[in-house]
């Protein structure tokens, strides 16, 4: 049975086989959006994590996501960025990427970064390092033993340390870092690379009050030149940096506006605002 | 080319790789230098002198210091996978002896009819268990290149099939130590078999020249360690490459971060393979030395407790540094020739308590404690000026070779 539902989807004729086409080509966003999600679901040892959810990102949004605990959020960025696979649904990047037909390091090479909720960078390594590991490009095994910087990386890694304002931390071990600057240097990691579209899940969890008006005002100035979907639970933060506020409620989206559209909701006001608010 | 024009080439040679351990920064490479220098006073104290003299040097010294040279660079083979990348290897030892039974197979067919059946086509044990003919696995193993080849892929494979099974499959941790541990295991009963036609329990032996020269003279033994020696540094010029080009980096950073490195685009399952490879090489290397020194290769360095002392040097040495593991290797192998000789029994009690004392007291090693020392002068500047650390400071903690 598998092997003819195999069979059928080789043979389909409005499709290309997968390898004829090229692994890592430009995004295409002739429709403004770059990111779809059709009908996504997961789940989980009976557990529903993601539900018939649709999601529409356009080109240069920047979007932020909120929900309860377990209405999603991290499944939905595990999906997009490969880390778990769906049970039934779509998920593209623009219009000519399959993101289910990749896996973690390829979809990260197409232009997809991703910040975790707990910052990870690399303790071991400088905050310089880290940013060069982290330059898009050759990831293969056998560049990476002959791989020297060019002036102009150098000068892309200077200008991402001057935007996360960590140019004087230059030479420091990441490990030492305060975990503010730490969460900076992740944001960093993924700048330097030029991704077209960033999944950042709670920037400012920890961070000084301070520390997160400074987070947003980065967060902020990216959107535009790229794409910017920031997972978050603090309300204030998102009130400050969104234009348009996802709510995730069991797996699928419940509604989605302006913070005040989304605020007035009856639907929200139940079932999530309404228990803080 | 004339003599001279080789000689002057040879010596250009010995002097670049010369200036090359000599950059700034790199303190580790005194110890390899230094290495060098001894072994090269040791091979001229044993065959320039005469035995009554005070310098002179045993032959059985020199294929002692040969056997720990061996030991050193199999610590180093493990020290790159376990401490830059996390992968703790308890079957390492296995590596090591397949390079091993490659040179035990060219120096058995070397014998001729010299074994004690004075068969010219069979070794001795093959006519004791009465096989009429040469199995096919030791076709071509008389030839030095092939067999060298040999000692070098198979374990070569075997790194690689293994690696690219668990690493692809994300075997990470504790499993993966077991894994290995079953591996050498699997390897070391498979061998016990005479069907497998290694010399089951007794292995190769009774070995009388290599490449034509006779394994108990003088010169040999000598130039085995010289040989040794040059092919210790010369692996430890090339994993300090690896380690310290931006693959070594990578490798760092999935030791400590594995997933943060794969959503940034690097395969870590391929970089993990290839390290693995090479460091099974390196392995294989030694073991293809140490075979021709100590004259014998059985199924005992198969053996899973040979693979966990390996661990304990590089763990008493400090692992992540590749100077300490070889400084380690040799430390403890030292110790445990005097501790065998005047307490058989004693030394596994030692051994097990050498490594939990390392263990609490001494979490990275003997570097570590080195590097403790030596830090408190050059930690100064970083408190007085955030940040602005003098780049060989930077470099040297970075890279920690």
């Amino acid at each position: 049975m598998k092997i003819a539902a195999q069979a059928r989807e080789l043979l389909r004729r409005d499709t290309t086989w997968p390898f004829l086409v090229p692994r890592r080509r430009a995004v295409d966003v002739s429709h403004q959006v770059i990111l779809y999600i059709e009908g996504l679901s997961v789940s989980f040892d009976g557990f529903q994590a993601l539900n018939d959810l649709n999601l529409y990102v356009n080109d240069g949004e920047l979007r932020c996501l909120i929900g309860a605990n377990g209405a999603g959020k991290t499944t939905l960025m595990d999906v997009i960025t490969g880390k778990t696979r769906c049970d039934s649904g779509s998920a593209w990047f623009g219009r000519n990427i399959d993101l289910l037909a990749h896996d973690e390091a390829e979809i990260a090479q197409l232009g997809i970064g991703r910040k975790f909720q707990k910052p990870t960078v690399f303790e071991a390594h400088t905050v310089f390092a880290n940013l060069e590991l982290s330059l898009g490009g050759g990831k293969g095994v056998w560049s990476a033993l002959t791989a020297a910087l060019t002036g102009e990386q150098r000068d892309r890694i200077d200008r991402v340390l001057e935007t996360i304002g960590l140019a004087k931390a230059r030479h420091q071990l990441a490990g030492a870092l305060s975990h503010g600057q730490k969460q900076w240097l992740e944001i960093g990691m993924l700048l330097v690379a030029e991704p077209r579209l960033l999944l950042i899940d709670e920037p400012v969890a920890g961070m000084t009050a301070e520390e997160a008006e400074r987070t947003a005002e980065l967060l902020t100035s990216l959107a535009g030149e790229h794409t910017v979907i920031v997972v978050e639970h603090d309300m204030e933060f998102v009130r400050s940096i969104a234009r348009t506020v996802t709510v995730l409620h069991q797996g699928s989206v419940l509604a989605e506006g302006t913070m005040d559209q989304v605020q007035n909701n009856p639907d929200v006001i139940e079932v999530y605002l309404g228990e803080g608010a | 080319m004339t003599f001279a024009e080789n000689t002057r080439s040879l010596f250009a040679g010995v002097a670049g790789a010369l200036a090359q351990l000599h950059q700034p920064g790199r303190g580790s490479s005194l110890l390899v230098v230094i290495l060098f220098g001894v072994t090269l006073l040791m091979s001229a104290a044993n065959l320039m002198l005469p035995q009554d003299s005070v310098f002179y040097v045993s032959t059985y010294s020199i294929t002692l210091m040969g056997k720990y040279l061996c030991f050193a660079m199999l610590a180093m083979a493990v020290d790159i996978v376990w401490g830059y990348c996390g992968i703790l290897s308890l079957g390492h030892g296995a590596f090591f002896a397949l390079g091993g039974y490659g040179m035990g197979m060219y120096l058995m067919r070397q014998i001729g009819d010299r074994g004690v059946y004075g068969n010219p086509e069979l070794p001795d044990f093959m006519v004791f268990l009465n096989w009429q003919e040469l199995p096919w696995y030791w076709y071509g193993m008389e030839h030095f290149w092939f067999a060298m080849a040999m000692a070098l892929l198979v374990p070569g494979l075997l790194a690689f099939v293994f690696g690219w099974l668990a690493f692809r499959s994300r075997v990470t941790g504790v499993f993966l130590s077991i894994m290995t541990q079953a591996l050498t295991y699997a390897l070391m009963l498979a061998f016990f078999r005479n069907e497998m036609g290694f010399g089951g329990n007794n292995g190769l032996t009774d070995f009388k020249d290599i490449l034509g020269f006779d394994l108990q003279a003088d010169g040999t033994r000598v130039a085995l360690l010289l040989i040794t020696a040059a092919l210790l540094a010369l692996a430890f010029l090339a994993s300090r490459a690896i380690v310290q080009s931006r693959f070594g980096r990578v490798v760092v950073a999935v030791r400590d971060a594995e997933a943060r490195a794969r959503f940034l685009g690097y395969r870590t399952e391929r970089y993990k393979v290839w390290l693995f490879v090479y460091s099974a090489l390196v392995a294989a290397v030694a073991g293809m030395l140490y075979v021709p020194q100590v004259g014998i290769i059985n199924p005992g360095e198969f053996s899973p407790l040979n693979s966990i002392e390996i661990v304990v040097w590089v763990a008493v040495g400090g692992r992540g540094t590749l100077y300490g593991a070889i400084a380690g290797a040799l430390l403890v192998n030292y110790a445990k020739t005097r501790f065998t000789a005047a307490m058989p029994d004693g030394w596994l009690f030692a051994l097990g308590a050498l490594f939990v004392a390392v263990t609490v007291l001494l979490p990275k090693g003997l570097a570590g404690l080195l590097q403790r020392s030596g830090t408190k002068g050059a930690e100064k500047p970083r408190e007085n000026d955030t940040g602005k650390v003098p780049a060989g400071v930077a470099h040297a903690g970075e890279a920690g070779a």
